[in-house]
C-alpha cells in the first residue's frame, strides 16, 4: 500500500484532496454545486480529444474545462444560471460523443477517466497536476476577499465595484484548473463530490471563514487518504468511497447545525426563565 | 420641481447635490427633472410608492445608473470617481445561515471586500471594525454567525459594513421592510444618531413615512418619477402632493401619523383597482 | 431539381431502414415528454435536478445489468429512489438545493462506479458506462415502444392533472398557498413526473440527451413564449424538431465520408438544441419590449432594478 509505485498516487491524491477542500468553500457557499459538476463532466472527453491529436491528456482537459467554464460565464449572462449550465455540459458531451466515435478509445480507459483510477499515476503526471493546484491555491488567495463578499451578497459586492459577472467567470475558471487536475485521479463523476462534501460538513463547525477552509481541507484529505487505503484493501472502485463519504459528511454537518440549533433555542429559553425568575 | 425654502446652515457641508436628473429606461421616463441636496448631518427620507422610482433614484445616486440629463454631485465633486464617498445598505439583503461567517467578518469586508487578497491579520483593522460594530451597538453579537441573526440584528451589521470607510453620504433602500416595529424604532434612532455623530448625510428610502418622523430632518417626497424637497411640513401638504400626482390628494394626520390619500383615479394607477380611497403614506 | 435537392437531403433507405424507424418513434416521444415536463423544470430552476436523475438513473441501468431484472425497472426505480431522496433533504427549497441536489447525485455516482466495477468483474460487461451515458439510438429494439408509449402517456397525465397549481405554484409559492393548492403535494408529483421523464429518455437516448432534451426546448420556449401553455407546445415541437433533425443529419453523416462512419446523433440533436436556444435568445430580446415579460423569470437581477407600478 505504501510500496514505491504508490508513492505517486499518496502524492497527488494529497495534493488534489487539499486543493478542492478550499475550493469546494466557495463552490458550496455560492451553490455553485451544478457547475462543479458539469465542468468535470463535459471535460472528460477532452482527454479522449487529446489522444486524438496525439497530446498530453491534461492539456485536453484544461482546455475542455476553461471553454467550458468561459461557455458558462457568458451564456448565463443573458439567461438562467442552471439552464446556461446544462446546456454547456450537454454541447461538451455532444462534442465528447463526437471524438469519441472517431478515437479506438477503448471502454476501461473511459471507465477509468469517468469513475477515477488511483493507482495508475503516471510519473509525468505528478508535475502537471501539483503545479495546476498551486496554481489553483494561489488564485483563490489572490481573489479572497471580492470573492467572498461578493458570494455572499452579490449586491453588497456590487456596491464595492466588484462586477458580479467577472467574479463568476474568474471562479469557474478556478473550478476549470480544480478539474482538469483532480479529473485523472478521482474522475469526472466525482471530483465535484470531493468539492461540496467536505465543506459542507466543514461549514457546520465553526463561524470563522478562514477555520471553515481549513477545516474542508482537512475533511477532504480524510475522505480522499481513507477512500484510498479502503479501494486498496477491497479492490473496489475509489468513486463509491468519495461519493459515500461526500455524502457521509454532508450529514454530519447537517446534523452538527440542527443539533446546536436546538441547543442554542434551549439555552436562550433557559437564560429567559432565569431572568424571569 | 417644488424646492423649499428651507436650507440647512452651509458651513455643514454638501453631501449630495442631485440636479435636474431625469432617466429614461426602455421608452418610458422613470424620473423626471428630480433636483435635491442633502448635507452632512441631516437625516432625509426619499419617500414613495412602489414604482414610484426610488431605486432608480438610488442607483443613479451611486452611479450604477447613468442618468438622461442633469449631475450627480457627491461630497461637492461630480460622481465618478467617488471610492469611499458612498456608504449603500442594498434591498432585501438575504444572508445565508449556513454561511460561516461572523458579523465582525462582514464589517470588515466593508473595509476592504473590493482588495485582492487575505486580510492580513492589522491592528488598524480590527480596532476599527471593533468600533464600527460599537457605534451600531452590534458588539453583543459580534461573534455571532449573522445569517442567523434577526432582521433588526442583519440591518445593524449590514450598517456598518457600509459605514466602516467613512462616507460623506450613506443610502439605505427600504431598511425598515420586514422589520417588527420595535426594530424598526430603533434602526430609525440609530441612523438618525450616526447621521449626527458621524456627520454623514443619511439618505432612506421608505414607502411609509410614518415610522421615519419623528427623525427625519427633510423629506424628498416621489410620486410619478416626479419628486419634491423639504421639511415635512413643507412638503406633506395637500397643494403640494396634488401637484406632484397630478391630481387631488388630500393630506390627512391623525395623531402623530400622516396618510395621503387620493380621491380620484389618477393615470398611474390600473383602471380595475376597486376603492376610491387608496393610502401612500398609511400603513398597509 | 427538387428531387435532386430532396435526395441529397434525405439519403437513400432512410424511410425504409427499421433502427431509423424506431429511432424516430422512440427519439420523438421522449422529446415530447421531455419538452413538456422540462418547461416546468425550467421554470422552477430545477435543471440540476432533472440532470442529476438523468445520471443517477443510469446507474440504476447499469445495476439492472447486475441484478438480472429488466433494464426499465433499473432506471425507472433509481430515478425513483433519487427523486425520494432529493424531497426529503429539501430539494424544493431554493436555498441549499443546488447543494442538496449534489449530494444526492454524488451518492448515486459512487454507486454506479460500485455497480458498473461489479458489471465489468463478474459479468464482464464492459462498455455499460459509455452506453449508459451516451445511449445510441440506432440501437433500440422496437420491442420496447409499447412499453415507452405507456409510461410516457402515465407521466403526461400526471402534469395534466396537476398542470394549473403547478403552474401557479412555480410563478409564486404564496399565490398558490393563498389560493389553497397543497403545494408540497404538487411539488412532489412534479419530482416524480420529472425521474419517470428522465428515467424514460436516459433508457432509451441516453443521459446526455435526456438533458438536453429537457432543458434545452423547454428554455428556447420559455424565452419566447408568452404564454404557459404557449411555451409547453413550443417546446415539445422544439424537441421533436431538433431530434428528427439530428436523426436525419446523423443518418446523412453516413455518406459524408469514403468510409462511412457517422457521426453520433447525440452531437447534431445537442447541437440543434444549443443553435435553437441561441436563436430564442435573439428572438426573445425582440419582442421583450412590445409584449409583456415571457414566463422565464429570468433570474432575480443581482442589483435592485425598476419595477412597473402594480
Amino acid at each position: 500500500m505504501f510500496s514505491g509505485f504508490m508513492a505517486n498516487t499518496w502524492i497527488v491524491a494529497t495534493v488534489v484532496a487539499a486543493v478542492a477542500g478550499v475550493v469546494g468553500f466557495f463552490v458550496v457557499i455560492r451553490g455553485s454545486s451544478f457547475a462543479a459538476h458539469a465542468l468535470p463532466l463535459g471535460a472528460f472527453p477532452g482527454a479522449a480529444a487529446a489522444s486524438l491529436l496525439g497530446v498530453n491528456a491534461i492539456f485536453g482537459l484544461v482546455v475542455f474545462s476553461a471553454v467550458g467554464a468561459i461557455g458558462i460565464g457568458q451564456l448565463s449572462k443573458r439567461g438562467k444560471r442552471d439552464v446556461a449550465t446544462a446546456l454547456i455540459l450537454v454541447v461538451l458531451l455532444g462534442l465528447g460523443a463526437l471524438f469519441l466515435s472517431m478515437t479506438s478509445e477503448y471502454a476501461p480507459e473511459i471507465y477509468s477517466l469517468l469513475f477515477g483510477e488511483v493507482l495508475g499515476i503516471a510519473k509525468d503526471e505528478v508535475g502537471p497536476i501539483i503545479g495546476l493546484g498551486v496554481v489553483a491555491v494561489l488564485a483563490i488567495g489572490l481573489l479572497y476577499r471580492p470573492l467572498m463578499l461578493s458570494s455572499i451578497s452579490p449586491e453588497l459586492g456590487e456596491v464595492q465595484g466588484i462586477s458580479t459577472s467577472k467574479m463568476e467567470l474568474c471562479f469557474l475558471l478556478v473550478v476549470a484548473l480544480v478539474t482538469a487536475m483532480a479529473l485523472p485521479v478521482v474522475g469526472a463523476l466525482l471530483v465535484f463530490s470531493l468539492m461540496v462534501g467536505p465543506p459542507a460538513a466543514a461549514r457546520a463547525f465553526t463561524n470563522r471563514p478562514q477555520v471553515a477552509i481549513v477545516l474542508s481541507a482537512a475533511v477532504a484529505l480524510v475522505t480522499v487518504w481513507a477512500s484510498i487505503a479502503i479501494s486498496y484493501e477491497s479492490n473496489w472502485p475509489v468513486g463509491f468511497f468519495v461519493g459515500g463519504f461526500g455524502a457521509g459528511s454532508y450529514f454530519i454537518g447537517r446534523g452538527w447545525t440542527w443539533l446546536s440549533r436546538a441547543y442554542a433555542t434551549r439555552a436562550d429559553t433557559a437564560v429567559e426563565l432565569e431572568h424571569a425568575a | 420641481m417644488i424646492e423649499g425654502a428651507y436650507d440647512l446652515a452651509e458651513d455643514k457641508g454638501e453631501a449630495l447635490a442631485v440636479e435636474g436628473v431625469s432617466v429614461w429606461l426602455s421608452g418610458r421616463e422613470i424620473l423626471h427633472d428630480v433636483s435635491f441636496s442633502l448635507h452632512r448631518g441631516e437625516f432625509t427620507g426619499l419617500i414613495g410608492s412602489n414604482g414610484a422610482g426610488k431605486t432608480t433614484l438610488l442607483r443613479t445616486i451611486l452611479g450604477m445608473q447613468v442618468p438622461t440629463t442633469g449631475t450627480v454631485r457627491i461630497g461637492g465633486s461630480p460622481r465618478g470617481a467617488h471610492g469611499a464617498a458612498v456608504g449603500y445598505v442594498p434591498q432585501k439583503i438575504l444572508l445565508d445561515p449556513d454561511i460561516p461567517l461572523r458579523s465582525r467578518d462582514l464589517v470588515g469586508l466593508g473595509f476592504d471586500g473590493h482588495r485582492l487578497g487575505i486580510p492580513l491579520r492589522s491592528k488598524h483593522r480590527r480596532i476599527l471594525v471593533e468600533e464600527m460594530l460599537e457605534a451600531v451597538d452590534a458588539s453583543r453579537f459580534a461573534d455571532s454567525r449573522v445569517g442567523t441573526l434577526s432582521g433588526g440584528e442583519q440591518q445593524r451589521v449590514l450598517i456598518a459594513h457600509a459605514l466602516i470607510r467613512h462616507p460623506r453620504l450613506l443610502l439605505l433602500d427600504e431598511p425598515l421592510a420586514n422589520l417588527d416595529i420595535r426594530s424598526e424604532y430603533e434602526v430609525v434612532e440609530l441612523l438618525s444618531r450616526l447621521a449626527e455623530e458621524q456627520g454623514i448625510g443619511v439618505l432612506i428610502s421608505a414607502h411609509d413615512m410614518n415610522p421615519l418622523l419623528s427623525a427625519m430632518d427633510r423629506i424628498v417626497y416621489i410620486a410619478n418619477g416626479r419628486a419634491a424637497s423639504g421639511t415635512t411640513d413643507e412638503v406633506v401638504r395637500t397643494e403640494v402632493l396634488s401637484k406632484l400626482y397630478g391630481s387631488h390628494v388630500d393630506v390627512i394626520r391623525i395623531h402623530d401619523r400622516i396618510l395621503v390619500a387620493a380621491g380620484h383615479e389618477h393615470d398611474g394607477l390600473p383602471a380595475h383597482t376597486e376603492p376610491s380611497v387608496w393610502a401612500i403614506g398609511g400603513r398597509s | 431539381m427538387v428531387d435532386a435537392l430532396l435526395r441529397s437531403v434525405f439519403e437513400p433507405g432512410l424511410f425504409s431502414s427499421g433502427p431509423v424507424h424506431t429511432a424516430a418513434i422512440i427519439g420523438g416521444i421522449a422529446a415530447v415528454v421531455s419538452g413538456v415536463v422540462g418547461t416546468f423544470t425550467v421554470m422552477r430552476g430545477q435543471s440540476f435536478a432533472g440532470h442529476a436523475l438523468s445520471d443517477v438513473s443510469a446507474a440504476g441501468g447499469s445495476a439492472s445489468f447486475l441484478l438480472g431484472i429488466s433494464p426499465l425497472l433499473g432506471f425507472v426505480g433509481m430515478a425513483g429512489i433519487a427523486a425520494g431522496g432529493m424531497e426529503m433533504i429539501g430539494v424544493q427549497r431554493a436555498r441549499g438545493r443546488d447543494l442538496a441536489t449534489g449530494i444526492v447525485l454524488g451518492a448515486g455516482l459512487g454507486l454506479a462506479a460500485l455497480l458498473l466495477y461489479f458489471d465489468a468483474t463478474f459479468t464482464s460487461t464492459t462498455g455499460a458506462a459509455i452506453t449508459v451515458l451516451f445511449g445510441s439510438m440506432f440501437a433500440i429494439s422496437s420491442s420496447t415502444i409499447p412499453l415507452v408509449v405507456a409510461f410516457s402517456l402515465v407521466a403526461l397525465g400526471m402534469i395534466l392533472v396537476v398542470y394549473r397549481p403547478l403552474i401557479l405554484s412555480s410563478v409564486s409559492t404564496e399565490l398558490a398557498q393563498v389560493r389553497g393548492v397543497r403545494v408540497r403535494l404538487t411539488e412532489s408529483i412534479h419530482l416524480l413526473t420529472l425521474a419517470l421523464a428522465v428515467a424514460l429518455s436516459a433508457m432509451t437516448i441516453g443521459a446526455i440527451l435526456s438533458t438536453a432534451l429537457l432543458i434545452g426546448p423547454g428554455a428556447a420556449a420559455l424565452r419566447v413564449a408568452h404564454r404557459p401553455a404557449w411555451a409547453i407546445f413550443s417546446a415539445a415541437l422544439i424537441g421533436l424538431g431538433t431530434t428528427w433533425g439530428g436523426i436525419l443529419l446523423a443518418y446523412d453523416s453516413y455518406y459524408w465520408s469514403s468510409d462511412h462512419r457517422g457521426w453520433p446523433v447525440s452531437f447534431f440533436v445537442v447541437s440543434l438544441i444549443f443553435i435553437a436556444y441561441l436563436v430564442s435568445g435573439r428572438v426573445g430580446a425582440r419582442s421583450t419590449h412590445r409584449a409583456p415579460k415571457p414566463l422565464a423569470i429570468e433570474e432575480i437581477s443581482s442589483s435592485p432594478t425598476q419595477s412597473t407600478r402594480s
